[in-house]
């Protein structure tokens, strides 16, 4: 028979990971239980073993020269020799500067560019999301709860509504990186497939929704009350546009 | 720059997870790259922070994405029971292996990666429950019971004991 606490607490107890209370308790525990005893003396070994071998692969020198060609202007190996054309490159690169300035703050120009990029992203964290053990942080189709753990953690009020009369139903919520920032996803399911709702805050003004898709996935991307929806599934597109008409009239 | 004091520091952090995540160190290398070019163009989301686990969050989604489109077959299998014999690391050849590092390599590798990483990040980065979390995106509670897992399954695969058969029934 295996201690209870040989699972759970033992390993937060091993990594330092419990509250001062609760360590001198626990601490107290291991000193009668010998099962927990033992258990963390293989532990300690096993923590000496992996840090004796020296498996932490540090960096290869070529990832930190490819990373620095790939950030800084290509023109300066040949700086030295020629100071003439290092003048010229100079002049050149200011001028590409202004011009990426000017594209950048323009954002007419670069919104194709941009949507399809976010599209890219949105559809790889769904593709991650279908992964086993990754949907839910938050796994409950209670509107309240699921509202409540994200309050904790984002700095927006985020809608949360089930539609499961309407047939999309509540699964739960997780936070997702999307273009470096978090950003809340609230998954649905329709029909055994599962949806999902991104959506983080915006300065922009209210935009219509636009559609598209990528490797076999549909989404729908639009701007309400500061906030940008994006949502995305395998479903019928139909099935997105009504979750999407459901959600805008309830935020 | 910001990049530079920002992401640059965690170069090897980057890597390291990378190299462990898709096991081959050619295939690491140009996935870090992309992802630490990622964190490039996307600095201006990062508002403040663990910066070592904001780029290490952006490495690990990029792995798995990468590894779905590539090997998708590593990430549908819980216990890699396939891989394990693959790998021919059962306790017999890792004993006749002799090499204590290329030991424990292999047995790293026949861990499912979701095993796997809690493992890389928490014994070799040394990172926090709460930063385990912050880099994965699961919860607190999971990251325990996956680390308290990951432990029990590395156990089994080195030794064979103790606890294995508990080990095994659970997966």
């Amino acid at each position: 028979m295996r201690c209870d606490f040989a699972d759970s607490l033992l390993h937060s107890y091993f990594d330092t990971e419990l509250s001062s209370v609760d360590t001198a308790e626990f601490g107290r525990h291991v000193q009668k239980c010998s099962d927990c005893g033992s258990e963390l003396v293989h532990l300690d070994l096993l923590r000496e073993r992996l840090q004796l071998a020296q498996i932490y692969d540090p960096a290869p020198p070529s990832l930190c020269r490819k990373i620095n060609a790939q950030i800084r202007p290509k023109a300066q190996t040949t700086l030295r020799s020629q100071p003439l054309l290092w003048h010229w490159l100079a002049a050149a690169t200011a001028l590409l500067f202004v011009a990426i300035v000017l594209w950048r703050m323009s954002p007419g120009l670069r919104n194709d560019d941009y949507q399809a990029e976010l599209a890219a992203e949105i559809v790889d964290a769904h593709l991650r999301s279908l992964q086993p053990g990754d949907v839910t942080g938050m796994a409950s189709n209670d509107e309240r709860a699921v509202k409540g753990w994200f309050d904790s953690k984002i700095k927006f009020a985020l809608p949360v509504h089930d539609f499961a009369n309407q047939g999309f139903a509540l699964k739960g919520g997780r936070l997702e990186l999307l273009e470096g920032r978090s950003v809340a996803a609230l998954v649905y399911e329709r029909n055994g497939r599962l949806i999902n709702v991104f959506v983080w805050p915006t300065q922009g003004p209210d935009k219509s929704a636009r559609t598209g898709s990528q490797r076999g996935f549909q989404w729908v991307d639009w701007r309400q009350d500061k906030m940008e929806f994006c949502a995305v599934s395998d479903t019928d597109p139909a099935d997105l546009e009504q979750l999407r008409q459901l959600i805008y009239s309830n935020t | 720059m910001r990049f530079e004091q920002l992401v640059l520091p965690h170069v090897d952090a980057a890597f390291n997870l990378a190299r462990w995540l898709l096991r081959r160190r050619e295939d690491a290398e140009d996935v870090a790259q992309e992802a630490l070019l990622r964190a490039y163009r996307f600095i201006r989301g990062f508002h403040g922070g663990d910066a070592r686990a904001w780029v290490l969050q952006i490495v690990r989604n990029t792995c798995y994405t990468w590894l779905e489109k590539n090997r998708p077959r590593e990430l549908s299998v819980e216990f890699n029971e396939e891989l394990h014999q693959q790998s021919d690391a059962t306790p017999e050849s890792l004993a006749i292996a002799g090499d204590e590092r290329e030991r424990l390599t292999r047995a790293l590798e026949t861990l499912p990666p979701r095993y796997r990483e809690v493992l890389v990040l928490r014994e070799l980065e040394g990172c926090s429950y709460k930063e385990i979390a912050a880099i994965t995106s699961i919860p607190i509670g999971t990251v325990m019971s996956s680390l308290s897992r990951a432990r029990r399954q590395l156990f089994v695969v080195l030794d064979g004991s103790p606890g294995s058969e508990e080990a095994n029934r659970e997966m």
